[in-house]
């Protein structure tokens, strides 16, 4: 143990490596971020908060907050049933499968947000089925949904999938053995057990949908009060010049992410101390 | 006794293996479920843009591929990926050495703070160098007084690409680091090797697989980076316009065969990713398999 510590280490280069690795942390992010919270002070309190609650940034709020929620929520309903699927079953064409589930990692925003599009507008592939039942996804706010739920899709997947293949089958069989269905084993020994992990996913599913940008600009119609995400706000801001209005609702989005980071480290403590009382 | 015990175990197995799977009929639902929702959701968007690049003919997608504008932006996002992911290498190496194998104080904080860039916004993240090096940021005035263009030039582009793709490879390597421990790379210095050969000759063996997959996903997001770089570009053609960015202004003229020619592109990088993703976890498997007999040999 005591090698561990920094001082009995013999191997070089801690200096070095901390040396370089703070001054590049600092340079690329601490001190670029620290910019937006200045630029932000340069603003009296009451002139702040009409910026950031101005009523078409109260409406962009609602939008990005609700679809990426929603968003969230469809991942963690429909990522559980794929991590299920990919870890318990065996079917032709599972290796594909698991592998192009990264996709919306891959896939460059722009390029999934002019696909979505094509798919869900009215001549699409999707679109031409759902306009006739009175249902326009593309250029509405159903849109921003479907843009959200591909970018999120991942997160969920592989925050549970590792989790699931680690859940005993003893303690599933227990359970069995003593008279629980498989219902019940699935309700009460399973799904506590790849909890932490599948509100771990929810989480990062949420807070990458909160700041995405590229995908939902093309699919969202961008219309004021209406289809207009929060990040697009900032950058119709900046093109009119007001970069203290940007940076101001910037900053709201950047404490926010920060929280949702502390409430995501929280929770995967959480996950870690189930994974260690597991075993 | 042991006879009553022994006799409705049969039963009772049937009865386990019953509820320890679902039913074939619950089975076939989950999957089915399952995949119309990747269809829906990933294979068809993929599919489109192949299908809407060349939807009119193989002559148009090429034309569209080698017209001067699309040439130049990809030599753009090309060169940006070469100066972005080398020094993100270099950087999540120093991060997971000091990481992995020392223990400090704030330790916690500082791989939080690396983590930072993915939980931030693209958007932010051109923002907030356009508050520096931007017309009317710190060092606007200055910049502009020696003629120096970083906003709306390649210097931008290329920060906020860095600023972007910054925890990939370290976030890979810290984790892989962690579990091999210091145990080789102590033998090797105590044997008398100086801490870069003991860094090439042995450590560098044993993360080559990790930092391999933390370098295909950083490329493959510093090439499709899209929101930051669209702050800080200025969309100037044949200049300042990533593919990303060519795609935007194509679809937006509603050169639709055009753009999605470009986005198939970028597409095709995100399906080589994903080929090269899965060989690299096989090789990881592999030598984690190679490795694991060793303890039980001794």
């Amino acid at each position: 143990m005591p090698l561990l510590l920094r001082r009995h280490s013999v191997l070089p280069g801690f200096n070095l490596a901390l040396g370089c690795t703070l001054l590049y942390l600092g340079l690329i992010v601490l001190i670029p971020l620290s910019a937006a919270f200045i630029k932000t002070a340069s603003l009296s309190w009451p002139a702040f908060w009409e910026t950031v609650t101005s009523p078409r940034v109260v409406a962009s709020y609602r939008l990005s907050f609700g679809a990426s929620a929603l968003a969230a929520a469809i991942n963690a309903v429909f990522g559980l049933i794929v991590a299920w699927v990919l870890v318990r079953y065996t079917f032709p064409g599972k290796k594909v499968i698991d592998a192009l589930v990264d996709l919306p990692f891959a896939l460059p925003t722009a390029v999934a947000g002019v696909a979505l599009t094509a798919i869900y507008a009215g001549n699409g592939w999707i679109g031409q089925i759902l306009e006739p039942l009175g249902i326009k996804v593309a250029f509405t706010p159903l849109g921003v949904l479907v843009a959200l739920t591909f970018i999120g899709l991942p997160f969920v997947v592989r925050t549970v999938q590792p989790v699931l293949e680690d859940v005993e089958r003893e303690a599933e069989e227990a359970a069995a053995s003593l008279g629980a269905s498989r219902l019940q084993t699935f309700l009460r020994v399973i799904l506590p057990a790849i909890l932490p992990a599948l509100t771990t996913g929810f989480a990062l599913a949420f807070a990458r949908a909160l700041g995405e940008y590229g995908s939902v600009i093309f699919i969202a119609g961008n219309v004021p009060m209406v289809s207009e995400i929060t990040p697009l706000l900032i950058i119709t801001k900046l093109e009119q010049y007001d970069y203290v209005g940007a940076t101001a609702i910037a900053v709201v989005m950047l404490v926010t992410s920060f929280v949702l980071l502390l409430a995501i480290n929280l929770l995967q403590r959480w996950a870690g101390k189930r994974g260690a009382k597991g075993q | 006794m042991s006879e009553s015990i022994a006799l409705p175990l049969p039963a009772q197995h049937s009865r386990i293996a019953g509820a320890t799977s679902e039913s074939p009929l619950v089975k076939s639902l989950l999957i089915g479920t399952a995949l119309i929702f990747l269809a829906v959701f990933l294979f068809l968007p993929v599919l489109a843009v192949f299908y809407e690049a060349f939807k009119k003919g193989a002559a148009v997608y090429f034309a569209a591929l080698v017209e001067p504008d699309a040439w130049s932006a990809i030599k753009l996002t090309l060169l940006i990926a070469a100066i972005a992911v080398p020094l993100n290498l270099v950087f999540g190496v120093a991060a997971a050495w000091a990481i992995a194998k020392f223990d400090f104080r704030g330790k916690q904080l500082l791989i939080t703070l690396i983590d930072l860039p993915f939980s931030v916004s693209p958007v932010m993240a051109g923002l907030i160098y356009v508050l520096i090096f931007g017309a009317q940021g710190w060092l606007g005035p200055w910049l502009s007084e020696h003629d120096v263009k970083v906003i709306f030039a390649l210097p931008g582009i290329v920060l906020a690409t860095v600023f972007i793709t910054f925890p990939f490879v370290a976030r890979e390597l810290i984790p892989l680091m962690q579990a091999q421990g210091n145990e080789e790379e102590e033998a090797a210095i105590v044997l008398g090797a100086s801490g870069w050969r003991t860094f090439w000759h042995v450590t560098l063996p044993n993360i080559k697989w990790g930092l391999l997959y933390g370098v295909i996903l950083c490329n493959a997001r510093a090439m499709g980076e899209f929101g930051a770089v669209s702050v800080v570009s200025g969309h100037i053609r044949g200049l300042t316009n990533t593919m990303p960015l060519h795609v935007e202004i194509l679809y937006n003229e509603y050169n639709f065969a055009a753009a999605f020619a470009v986005a198939s592109l970028l597409a095709l990088l995100a399906l080589v990713t994903l080929v090269l993703k899965s060989i690299v976890e096989w090789k990881t498997r592999e030598s984690v398999s190679d490795l694991s007999p060793e303890p039980v040999q001794k």
